[in-house]
């Protein structure tokens, strides 16, 4: 299956876990090195969870999988997060 | 609208529908009334959730039609022929009826009102939705941005706020909105139907300097439009782009 969708679409679910907007935060990829904007990554939802994908290399940065009461959050593909701010 | 307001955790809330109205054969707007909606940006989204009796739920993402700056929020919903809740808002939904959804949402596809830079809007089917937003909002503001729409649709009876787009084509100053048909076009047009190409998309232009662009369609439909884009010399980290699909996905 590869109908990704984009990090849009992520918002909603991390806005339910954190205070910030993560379709705006630029994020870096483990793997490759490449940093991009979160909104621009590549995700698949119709998996369990959410997977996030590296644009360039294809390699997960994020899973998100949510139950009744609970969320796993996996970001060890992420080396960093650069997250905007109200000043 | 502050850009960098401070947010909180986002929780579920409920609206109550003021009224639907339908935009073309399979989709219709729901006009939901927010008491304290804290205004959105143009771009942003909103998560519906419903909830069965057995407790078995469905959320999706439906982008924001309406302009900020009211209490009564506009979602426009495309029935999808096997969604699970598209049918649901573009069928059943009265008004009356309560709506779970949270949100506004996203901030990294929206359009700032106080940018005063050339923007490309390119649309595939419903993704018009939050481009709509967009061009509203410039109107509402005195925001005299050159805007320029491409809206693919498969036949003209499909092409959702036709009759407002051509009211604002006429009356918005430096809006232009051009049509491209991919399955059948209105009788006498000058072109078959096909589908877009970068033509259409730069009018024939070179690359314009400073100009924003912003992509929402079928994930397809994205990628062709920013390769396309790309090759006629857009700057990649111009081009903002927001897919949909059958899932998760704004829709």
């Amino acid at each position: 299956m590869n109908a990704h969708l984009d990090g849009n679409v992520l918002a909603g679910a991390l806005r339910e876990l954190f205070t910030v907007d993560i379709t705006t935060a630029t994020g870096q990829c483990v793997s490759c090195g490449t940093a991009g904007a979160m909104g621009e990554a590549r995700v698949y939802a119709d998996a369990p969870g959410m997977v996030v994908r590296c644009p360039p290399v294809t390699r997960v940065v994020l899973r998100l999988v949510r139950a009744p009461g609970r969320a796993w959050l996996d970001m060890s593909g992420l080396s960093y997060l650069e997250l905007q701010l109200p000043t | 609208m502050a850009r960098a307001a401070v947010l909180g955790r986002l929780t579920w809330q409920v609206g109550t529908v003021a009224g639907v109205r339908d935009e073309t054969p399979t989709a219709r707007t729901i006009m939901l009334d927010v008491p304290d909606w804290p205004g959105h940006q143009a771009g942003q989204h909103v998560d519906v959730r419903l909830t069965a009796e057995d407790g078995y739920s469905a959320q999706r993402s439906y982008s924001i039609a309406s302009a900020p700056g009211s209490s009564v929020l506009e979602l426009t919903v495309q029935r999808l022929p096997d969604g699970e809740v598209s049918p649901y808002l573009a069928e059943v939904l009265a008004p009356g009826d309560p709506l779970e959804f949270r949100g506004p949402i996203g901030g990294w596809f929206v359009w700032n009102p106080e940018s005063t830079g050339p923007v490309l809007l390119v649309a595939g089917g419903s993704g018009v939705v939050p481009l709509m937003a967009m061009i509203r909002t410039r109107a509402m503001s005195g925001n005299r941005a050159p805007f320029r729409l491409v809206y693919s649709v498969r036949a003209p009876d499909t092409a959702l706020f036709a009759g407002e787009l051509a009211n604002r084509a006429r009356a918005d100053a430096g809006l232009d909105v051009t049509y491209v048909y991919t399955r059948s076009t209105p009788p006498g047009w000058p072109e078959p139907a096909g589908r877009i190409n970068a033509d259409i998309l730069t009018a024939g232009q070179r690359a314009q300097p400073g100009l924003s662009v912003f992509v929402c369609g079928p994930t397809g439909f994205v990628e062709a439009t920013a390769d396309l884009l790309v090759d006629a010399g857009q700057e990649p980290r111009t081009i903002k782009t927001e897919r949909f699909g059958p899932t998760g996905g704004q829709q």
